[in-house]
């Protein structure tokens, strides 16, 4: 744990961290005419839980309001930089956090806000010109190390990162956030075959299984069930929890690591939190109101919530 | 001429031994790639990431951002055609100092289209941030990883492997971004790479007998490709400029160098001689290379063109001066 809790429990501080989420990212659909809004409603607890109860990090060691971005990296570029400081300095025995489906910024932007790693203003720059903090993250943007906007390509990515660790002697867990559709993807399937060949259980992955892509249903576009045993079947250690319970995503990571890379299936709502966001099923994978009606309902209920 | 065995394999070892960050992926070609002595050596330093491109290309991004140096090694054609979007953006856009060893380019095996690297270089040099060099002969393999070691972000090496021919001194390394002058002279300019540097050898030694003056250079950094020297000796061709390559003449050393005499504004008479736009197939390096264009014959009525000229200069001639008369009788190797 990273943060205490003066009054209550810890997963009262996830319940509103998630609420925030969602909040923030509902507003920001509103003003902004379009986002990724399901993505928040069926992560918000899974982000909230590794905030809150989770990972092991140090304070952010970044600005609090997102610097410019500084130009891409290369060799005439000393002033590029990553995103990794929101989540703390690099240490042996400190975690590292890499969110894999980039188009979940948002709402990992919002998280950061409601665990007080980023200020609130900082959303503002939020897909504006010239700014970090990107409608799909990549590695200058707050929270984000890697670049995986292509999808599929962060574990790998990480494993490469773990193996460093490993062969430096460190102890820290490596967090990574991914989404359901990114096991229809080649990549992952050999990132699974090689951290469990490599035994790399100092990686753990949260799954958001919210059973959504782009075209719609993913047992329509392209189906990846039964996840849990094809993962079993990789070698790596599978929970497969009800994705909105800060208990059951918190569990798993508490068994001591065996070897196995460790994946935690949240079997998510896209709408969850969200009633309103049922009627624009099955396509939910970014939100743009239809009218300005439709807009005005989801704002009503914005001012609900607040 | 002297013939040089499994360099690559020998000289990693020793370069290594005192670079503890130096790590060497391998994607199921270990001995293909003669890495197998290195494995022997460092086991703790050598990862089987087994057959699977796009997962070793992302986690050597991974290694590269923690401090290490991954020395990625496969056939070229396994590296650009099976995990570009990798190689993209895990490795070039955060430009990582990730080594990548692509061996077995162009005519250099039997293996069909499936394993024949034909362009490469230009894929490789339309990726920013990458550099791209290609060795030419054993004193290159040597001295390659001095050379490449500096370079902060992604290197792409064309590599030899087998028995290799030493073309140039042993104690004239490689150095990136410059091209080695091999003959002087002010008829033709000649610039070749990798393998046709020892063909193009071949096709000078006769010529020259015949009294052409020829500027012929060997080029190895084919990115960033900035040696002023190149561009000197193409202003000063009197008849013309031939590049010859073992790759497409699209976006390899035969574009980079129309590249720059056109911006300069250098207006001379370009010929590129390389795979024109085709695929090969498996065949012998030999054949090949004579049913490609890729050979000195192809060479020498090239500049029989340039100069308006027949020499009646035939095979046979050029069958009395081979510089590889020795590699020529080495066993054909294996996949």
């Amino acid at each position: 744990m990273t943060m205490t809790h003066e009054n209550g429990h810890w997963q009262d501080e996830v319940r509103r961290v998630a609420q925030g989420i969602r909040r923030r990212v509902l507003e920001h659909t509103i003003t902004q005419n379009g986002g990724y809004l399901s993505q928040a409603c069926s992560s918000a607890e899974t982000l909230a839980t590794l905030y809150v109860k989770v990972m092991r990090l140090g304070p952010s060691i970044a600005p609090k309001v997102p610097p410019p971005f500084p130009g891409v990296p290369s060799q005439h570029n000393s002033a590029a930089f990553t995103g990794a400081g929101y989540n703390g300095p690099h240490a042996p025995d400190l975690d590292r956090f890499f969110l894999s489906a980039v188009h979940y910024a948002l709402a990992l932007y919002a998280a950061l806000i409601e665990v007080g790693r980023m200020a609130p203003e900082g959303l503002a720059q939020f897909n504006q010109d010239g700014s970090t903090v990107e409608m799909i993250g990549a590695e200058h943007s707050p929270g984000l190390e890697v670049t995986g906007g292509s999808l599929g390509q962060t574990l790998s990515q990480v494993g490469g990162i773990a193996l460093a660790r490993r062969l430096r002697g460190e102890m820290g867990r490596n967090w990574v956030f991914m989404s359901d559709g990114e096991f229809q993807s080649g990549q992952t399937w050999e990132a699974v075959q090689a951290l469990s060949f490599y035994r790399l259980d100092t990686i753990g992955v949260y799954v958001d299984v919210n059973g959504q892509q782009c075209d719609g249903k993913m047992t329509e576009v392209m189906n990846i069930e039964p996840l849990t045993s094809r993962l079993e079947a990789f070698g790596a250690r599978v929970f497969q929890v009800a994705g909105h319970d800060p208990d059951a995503l918190a569990a798993p990571t508490e068994l001591p690591p065996d070897g196995r890379p460790l994946f935690i299936l949240a079997y998510t709502n896209a709408c969850a939190g969200l009633p309103l966001l049922e009627s624009r099923r099955p396509k939910l994978h970014y939100v743009r109101f239809k009218s300005e009606d439709e807009r005005q309902t989801f704002a009503s209920y914005l001012a609900a919530m607040n | 001429m002297e013939i040089l065995s499994r360099v690559h394999a020998r000289k990693l070892v020793e370069w290594a031994k005192d670079k503890p960050d130096v790590i060497v992926l391998s994607a199921d070609l270990t001995g293909s790639t003669e890495i197998d002595l290195f494995r022997e050596a460092y086991p703790d330093r050598f990862f089987s990431m087994g057959m699977a491109e796009q997962n070793m290309m992302s986690f050597a991004g991974g290694l590269a951002r923690e401090g290490f140096y991954p020395f990625i090694h496969t056939f070229a054609v396994f590296i650009y055609r099976r995990a570009y979007d990798q190689i993209a953006d895990s490795i070039a856009y955060p430009n990582l100092p990730a080594r990548l060893f692509g061996f077995l380019p162009g005519v250099t095996t039997p293996g069909g289209a499936t394993h024949q690297a034909i362009e490469d270089i230009a894929v490789m040099r339309a990726l920013p941030n990458m550099t791209v060099v290609e060795v030419g002969d054993a004193t290159e393999v040597e001295t390659l990883l001095d050379a490449i070691h500096p370079v902060k972000g992604p290197v792409y090496a064309r590599m030899l492997r087998g028995e290799i021919p030493r073309l140039f001194a042993a104690d004239e390394p490689l150095r990136l971004g410059r091209a080695r002058v091999l003959s002087a002279g002010n008829d033709i300019t000649l610039l070749s790479s990798g393998i046709c540097t020892e063909e193009a050898l071949r096709a000078t030694n006769v010529l020259r007998a015949r009294g052409v003056s020829i500027q012929h250079m060997h080029v190895s950094t084919l990115k960033p490709f900035d040696d002023p020297a190149i561009l000197e000796a193409a202003a000063q061709a009197r008849c013309g400029v031939i590049t010859i390559e073992n790759h497409t003449i699209l976006g390899g050393l035969g574009t980079a160098v129309a590249e720059v005499i056109a911006e300069a504004g250098v207006g001379k008479k370009l010929v590129r001689i390389g795979l024109r736009d085709v695929f090969l197939h498996g065949a012998s390096r030999p054949y090949l290379m004579r049913e490609y264009g890729l050979d000195a014959i192809t060479l020498i009525r090239t500049v029989e063109q340039l100069l308006n000229a027949d020499f009646g200069i035939t095979e046979s001639d050029l069958a009395a001066v081979r510089l590889d008369a020795i590699h020529s009788e080495a066993k054909a190797e294996a996949l």
